[in-house]
């Protein structure tokens, strides 16, 4: 991974401190990932009276119970098709729009950027009726893709703002030699606008798979089949109203952490090799 | 010749018009379908007396507003987040900025430290929520053990428990859960800055600190405003870890915006008064933000 | 490299773009063939297992096919119920996660089917099998604030109440009889300073939720005043200033000062208050039935007894909060209703009463099951007879009021407010309800 620097620091005080800072807060980040998975090998006896970061005794096994119990093979596969579509249909559609307002004339440009803005700030709880009612009209209930529409227009206001934020940035003189070049809006957008924004699109592919891959409340609205259901729902199996399976339900955890680290790996590289990779390419 | 030239121009400036359209257009129509109409649907409730069950509603016109201004729990809880909201802005997003920019630069591990800084957002509010609980607690709990151990047992508390400590311990478990969110779009943006800009601050004989003001500041301005109104829209609608450690107590002392609209819901069954907690929290939030990107604009015209 | 994903990406949003309305539609359509015959929406994650084997026992029994469906937590099937009884979407069977309000509210809608012919047919015989008290959540008696016709709306399949436990372990290490309770509130407050001195912590329980708080609040009132005067109180004929009420209040005052409370307790959720309990950090706690179950899991050598609430007054008698811990209803609008009443009599018959209650740990609402209950559970069921609840009332209190006392006993108990002070401010935020009710009304 190549960074360029841009400020040195050069005396040791400096880096002593920039490092004791980074390894403190890593230390409090790091703790409770640390503690999930330590209890995520502890039986439901001892999550609570054995105060090791691990066991002396692991539990591997709580992980293949979990996966077993849970059903995870079936909503693993929906929980990766609905984090695919929805992110993926947001990012071409929120980056389209956001090119448009930062980049295009056209009338009413205003309003409908403030339209999706207003968007952002009514919080959710209320709506479900009027969308369960909507998906209902739209024999859309217990459908894959009436649970994916509502989710892209969730994610998307917040999308735009943000990549409408990073195209602006991106200097006319780029815009205009490509125009010269004899690109046309399409050409622009994609050629130009699309490579230069990919650390705004990583950002909000992180966020929105992050999103998506947590939710509930809404699969639990749509959904009436189970094999339909997303991940969570396979979780909910280890948190009764009164009893929770604490040791099965970290394991649970644990393991549906691992793809959205994973997604968050590949997607920093994108932030981190920049406008300048991009830029050359484009 | 004439007219058929301009009919030319017309038809050339109505396609490139709906070329424009056409870009807007998809999030446009699945904005329209599944964002505007429940959106209206709330509004309409708003001005209703409904239980959420009932099969009629009764219009009782701006008597939820009238009703809201009275509501002392629910502009307590406004407060309640929106000093949750400051302590945000400023500490989560100045442990954000320093982490970004250290992490920005060469340094040894920076991969590693990327990753792990976005660890807390990603962990499930179970977890969250146990840990917390755990260093908190009256009785066993770290905090009180490591003010044991630095001879301050006079500050021991069950920290979550007392009316003077439960919000700000509310809003420090926040800030560890979101700091993650802010340190990625920062990078993002600090990333964004062209190299060529720095280059040439250096031909300039700028030192760091100049660097840091006159490049890195004046670039960083839109993507500081970003994560500014993401902050506040995040931190105002604070809900999960509420619920996971102190449902609102003791007493209405951590009582947030969201925790009053789903007791109005279902705790009090009077969703149209929900609703209209829930337009007049838009409003608020959407007056902040706008006021916000209005400044914004102005300081980048300064 | 970089490129590559970001096609890939691309391809695959294009192709789920066009696909995904089709295989939306496919699934439809073949759920459709193998529709069941019977659907139920349930809301416990933690009995799933087994009600799909009782569906399955149902089937082949009779040959009816029985579909039960989970929607957790709690708040989404709250939310799913809701929106679905204003689409006519709602299954044939279902349960209602709410205040009587709302309940009384569903059944206005016509979305409950009254089960009273039912329940009285043959001399009564499916009601008289149910624990006395186990129907009284869904029975709406007459005269009753929310104009519902007098009736029995639901079938329960589980009872339970909520009582005081205490561990003989740490009771025996503070140098108490472990054999031997404490039944008044002296003797509670005598066993609060014994536990002090040995320095063990006393009470745990989920006070951090309102209404375990108002559930012990309720215990005392019934116990200090008896029933016909709580209900005067919500009636409004009786002020919340009344010194039977300030009473109740001071207890809690009472509790807070003798040190018998947990630290953290009014913010603590009751897992939270499980998980001490069960691993031996506290000697008392106040909970559900259920918690059998939960101790067994978290510490299996848990040696603990069960006590009722401390008696205050000769006046009435002690009684604990409980009655039906689970119940479902019958969509009146449901094509096949004689067939989910079919179920729901199956389901409460003594056979599998009884597995049920072994499988989920949970108290039976067939008395008649109670065959193979664990010691624990025994004593939870034998509590039964004095089990009262708010919703036995034909009125209910303001949902503001019940907030306020929640959140004011919160407040009592850590010295912010005085028992005084609260009964001033549930009376005042009491009067304005009833004006505002009487506005609506008027309307």
């Amino acid at each position: 991974m190549r960074i360029s620097s841009i400020y040195k620091i050069k005396n040791g005080l400096g880096k002593f401190v920039a490092y004791t800072i980074l390894i403190f807060v890593a230390l409090a980040c790091i703790f409770p990932l640390f503690w999930m998975f330590g209890s995520a090998l502890k039986t439901q006896s001892t999550v609570f009276s054995d105060f090791s970061l691990f066991p002396k005794h692991m539990h591997w096994e709580n992980f293949t119970i979990a996966w077993t119990k849970a059903h995870f093979g079936m909503y693993f596969f929906n929980s990766v098709l609905y984090t695919v579509i929805t992110v993926g249909g947001l990012v071409f559609f929120s980056t389209m729009a956001a090119f448009a307002f930062s980049r295009l004339d056209f009338p009413f440009k205003n309003a409908l950027f403030l339209m999706f803005v207003c968007m952002m700030m009514i919080p959710l709880p209320g709506q479900f009726v009027a969308l369960y009612v909507l998906l209902t009209k739209l024999h859309l209930v217990n459908t894959r893709i009436g649970y994916i529409l509502p989710q892209i227009d969730a994610g998307q206001a917040l999308a735009i703002f943000i990549l409408k934020t990073f195209f602006d940035n991106i200097p006319r003189d780029l815009e205009d030699s490509a125009r010269i070049d004899g690109c046309n809006k399409w050409g622009i957008y994609w050629h130009l606008a699309f490579p230069l924004a990919k650390p705004a699109i990583a950002v909000v592919i992180i966020f929105n798979c992050l999103a998506v891959w947590n939710e509930y409340l809404l699969a639990m609205l749509v959904f009436s089949d189970k094999s339909l259901m997303p991940l969570p729902r396979g979780l909910m199996v280890f948190q009764g109203t009164h009893m929770t399976e604490y040791a099965l339900l970290m394991a649970g955890v644990s393991i549906t952490v691992i793809p959205i680290i994973l997604v968050y790996l590949v997607m920093q590289k994108y932030i981190i090799s920049g406008i300048t990779a991009g830029a050359l390419k484009g | 010749m004439k007219p058929k030239s301009e009919n030319k121009i017309n038809i050339s400036k109505v396609m490139d018009l709906t070329t424009s359209y056409l870009f807007i257009l998809p999030a446009l129509v699945i904005f329209l379908l599944f964002g505007l109409y429940p959106f209206t649907q709330v509004f309409w409730l708003s001005v209703h007396n409904w239980d959420g069950i009932a099969l009629s509603k009764v219009f009782v016109g701006l008597r939820n507003f009238i009703e809201i201004f009275s509501d002392g729990p629910w502009w307590n809880s406004m407060c309640h987040a929106a000093y949750i909201a400051l302590l945000a802005l400023i500490f989560q997003n100045a442990l954000a900025l320093i982490l970004a920019l250290l992490v920005d630069k060469d340094i040894r591990g920076g991969n590693i430290f990327r990753v792990i800084f976005y660890l807390p957002p990603v962990l499930s509010g179970i977890v969250v929520g146990l840990i917390w609980g755990w260093i908190y607690d009256g009785n066993y709990g770290l905090l009180n053990h490591w003010l044991g151990f630095l001879g301050l047992e006079h500050l021991a508390r069950a920290w979550l428990s007392d009316p003077k400590t439960s919000l700000t311990c509310i809003a420090v478990i926040h800030m560890w859960k979101g700091f993650g969110w802010g340190f990625v779009i920062l990078l993002a943006g600090l990333q964004g800055i062209p190299r060529a800009l720095y280059e040439a601050a250096e031909v300039d004989g700028a030192g760091m600190w100049q660097k840091f003001v006159n490049v890195t500041i004046p670039m960083m301005i839109p993507v500081f405003v970003l994560v500014m109104i993401m902050t506040i829209l995040g931190t105002m609608q604070i809900f999960d870890i509420i619920a996971a450690t102190t449902n609102g107590g003791p007493g209405y002392a951590t009582e947030v915006p969201v925790t009053r609209i789903l007791a109005s819901m279902q705790g009090a069954s009077r969703f149209g008064y929900a609703c209209t907690q829930a337009v007049v929290f838009g409003v608020i939030l959407l007056i902040v933000s706008l006021t916000q990107l209005r400044i914004s604009k102005k300081m980048k015209q300064v | 490299m970089e490129n590559r994903i970001f096609r890939f990406l691309s391809i695959v949003v294009c192709a789920v773009i066009f696909f995904s309305p089709t295989s939306g539609c496919v699934s439809k359509s073949s759920q459709k063939d193998s529709k069941p015959a019977l659907v139920i929406w349930h809301w416990m994650s933690d009995r799933e297992d087994t009600l799909q084997q009782i569906a399955q026992q149902y089937e082949t029994e009779t040959g009816v096919k029985v579909e039960f469906q989970l929607f957790a937590p709690s708040e989404a099937y709250g939310n799913k119920v809701r929106a679905s009884a204003q689409t006519d979407t709602l299954p044939d069977i279902y349960g209602i996660l709410a205040e009587t309000r709302d309940y009384a509210s569903f059944i206005k809608a016509g979305f409950v089917e009254d089960l009273t012919p039912y329940m009285e047919a043959n001399n009564a015989l499916w009601k008289k099998q149910f624990f006395k008290k186990a129907l009284s959540m869904d029975t709406f008696v007459k005269d009753n604030q929310f104009d519902v016709l007098p009736g029995i709306y639901g079938v329960p399949i589980d009872v339970t109440n909520i009582q005081f436990l205490y561990n003989k372990d740490l009771f025996a290490k503070a140098g108490l009889d472990t054999n031997k309770p404490p039944r008044t509130f002296e003797q509670f407050k005598a066993v609060a300073k014994k536990l002090k001195e040995n320095n063990i912590q006393g009470l745990v329980s989920g006070w951090g939720e309102i209404w375990m708080i108002n559930c012990l609040a309720d215990n005392f009132a019934w116990n200090i005043m008896g029933q016909d005067k709580i209900l005067a109180t919500i009636k409004g004929e009786v002020p919340y200033t009344d010194p039977d009420w300030i009473k109740v209040f001071s207890l809690f005052d009472e509790m807070g000062k003798s040190g018998l409370l947990a630290s953290g307790m009014i913010t603590m959720v009751n897992k939270h208050a499980e998980q001490t309990f069960a691993n031996q950090r506290a000697a008392l706690a106040f909970n559900g039935s259920w918690c059998v179950n939960v101790y067994k899991g978290m510490n299996p050598d848990l040696n603990y007894g069960v006590f009722l609430p401390p008696k205050i007054s000769d006046k009435y008698p002690v009684v604990v909060w409980g009655g039906a811990g689970s119940s479902f209803k019958v969509n009146a609008k449901s094509k096949h209703k004689e067939a989910a009443i079919k179920f729901l009599k199956w389901i409460t018959e003594k056979k599998q009463q009884i597995f049920l209650s072994k499988e989920t740990h949970n108290l039976p609402s067939n008395r008649n099951a109670l065959s193979n209950l664990s010691p624990h559970l025994k004593q939870f069921a034998s509590a039964m007879k004095n089990t009262v609840h708010p919703s036995q009332l034909p009125n209910s209190e303001y949902p503001r009021v019940i907030e306020t006392m929640g959140k004011g006993i919160q407040l009592i108990i850590i010295g912010q407010q005085t028992p005084e002070e609260l009964a001033q401010k549930m009376q005042k935020i009491k009067e304005q309800e009833m004006k505002r009710s009487e506005k609506y009304n008027k309307k």
